[in-house]
């Protein structure tokens, strides 16, 4: 396998693209070239395809609980699940003083999500993608979390409601003001322009790059590991290094989920803070 | 890796899951949990009255038991100084009608006595005459003796 490590690293972090070659038009990119080719439209089919996925079995299973939710003693998974909400409800109140009803659900569905997502990264590197490789799909990212266009696409969703609440709570001359007129006095607005621009575009880029970055490199490491499963002896060490590397990975993928759906959540507050004078 | 529409494509679908906790997830689960926390925080609270409710219960029943018991005391208090009170007064009641008693049959008894001395006197006078008489088988002057015989009756 050494001679092809180049190639498997590769193959493992490539994503099955459809998108609009300049040349042969929409259809699969069937490498890396073809997928360079296609620039903006096209689409990261295997990212998206376990995003919705994972999306949907959150909401499956936590709108079932809510269905049935009672009052009484709660039982299994509903227990399980007010822990959660209870966690992000707690967590959310104590950062999020305003009144809105949109945040705390907002950073249940991101936490639920982007731990889900992060949970394939579990999931030993070579099964899903062998068993897409069988049934004849040449490539499959599982871990949509390591696909930068995932995290900044949420990131981007949270840029958004950035600005929307900023312009919702403020007004849009609150808002402008607020880019123009800090930190220094209104004479010196282009600087602060620039500052402010920074500050608000550094959110969300930060938010997403950071959540990339993190499952990148665990992604890596597990794909680097899988590589020493040639020989017995290495591939035994091999197979310690994965459980040891699983095991702590356990605690990034939480704490990435969770830090993704507090500093939205702090985010949020700032955009629904009004006048404070620094 | 570029930058694609898979972005966009992950923003709505952020929009869409988000959307969807937002309305049909989240506001029930608060709501059981709202609910249950009511109900526990009822229910602590209920017991916490049932308990203050107990202590003034317990606090009066002891009221009522000592009242009862200084009632009691004082009932057998009255009871015991009325009973020493009655023997006092039978006792003093005995006490004046055996004097009466004993006074009354002295008087009697001494009237006896008189009586009894009186009619003995008088028969003693007579016998001591007739015996005299007998012995002497005389008669004695009555007239000359008579003084004797009134000292000798005077002695008896």
């Amino acid at each position: 396998m050494a001679e092809d490590a180049g190639g498997y690293i590769k193959h493992h972090l490539t994503n099955l693209t459809f998108g609009k070659h300049p040349e042969d038009g929409w259809g699969f990119a069937e490498n890396a070239d073809e997928i360079a080719a296609m620039k903006f439209w096209a689409i990261n089919v295997d990212s998206m395809f376990w995003s919705l996925a994972l999306g949907v079995l959150f909401c499956t299973v936590f709108r079932i609980v809510a269905k049935r939710a009672t009052s009484g003693v709660p039982k299994g998974t509903q227990n399980a699940v007010e822990m959660i909400v209870d966690f992000i409800d707690d967590t959310t109140s104590s950062i999020f003083q305003h009144r809105n009803t949109l945040i705390a659900p907002m950073a249940l569905t991101i936490f639920v999500w982007v731990f889900l997502m992060n949970l394939m990264d579990l999931v030993p590197v070579d099964w899903i993608p062998k068993a897409a490789e069988l049934s004849g799909i040449p490539y499959m990212k599982v871990v949509a979390s390591t696909d930068p266009n995932i995290t900044l696409g949420m990131a981007f969703a949270v840029f958004l409601l950035i600005i929307f609440f900023s312009i919702k709570e403020k007004g849009l001359g609150g808002f402008l003001k607020e880019l123009l007129c800090h930190p220094f006095p209104w004479y010196l607005a282009p600087v602060n322009l620039i500052l402010e621009g920074v500050t608000l575009i550094a959110k969300p880029v930060s938010l997403g790059l950071r959540l990339f970055g993190n499952l990148y490199a665990g992604e890596m490491i597990f794909i680097l590991i899988a590589l020493m499963y040639g020989g017995i002896l290495i591939g035994v060490f091999g197979g310690v290094l994965q459980w040891a590397w699983a095991v702590f990975h356990v605690l990034i993928i939480t704490l990435q989920a969770f830090i993704f759906a507090v500093l939205t959540v702090v985010y949020m507050a700032q955009a629904h803070d009004v006048e404070e004078d620094h | 890796m570029n930058i694609t529409f898979t972005l966009i494509g992950q923003t709505i679908a952020f929009f869409v899951f988000v959307a969807f906790c937002w309305k049909f997830i989240w506001p029930f689960l608060i709501a059981a949990m709202r609910e249950r926390q009511q109900t526990i925080a009822d229910g602590l609270e209920a017991a916490a009255k049932a308990q203050r409710d107990l202590e003034h219960a317990e606090a009066r029943a002891q009221e009522i038991v000592n009242e009862a018991r200084n009632e009691a005391r004082g009932i057998v208090d009255d009871a015991r100084s009325q009973a020493s009170q009655m023997i006092d007064n039978a006792r003093t009641d005995a006490e004046s009608e055996r004097e009466r008693i004993l006074k009354a049959a002295q008087a009697d008894v001494a009237q006896e006595v008189n009586r009894a001395k009186e009619s003995l006197r008088a028969e003693v006078a007579d016998l001591a005459v007739l015996g005299a008489e007998r012995i002497l088988e005389a008669s004695i002057d009555r007239e000359r003796h008579d003084a004797l015989l009134e000292r000798v009756a005077a002695e008896l």
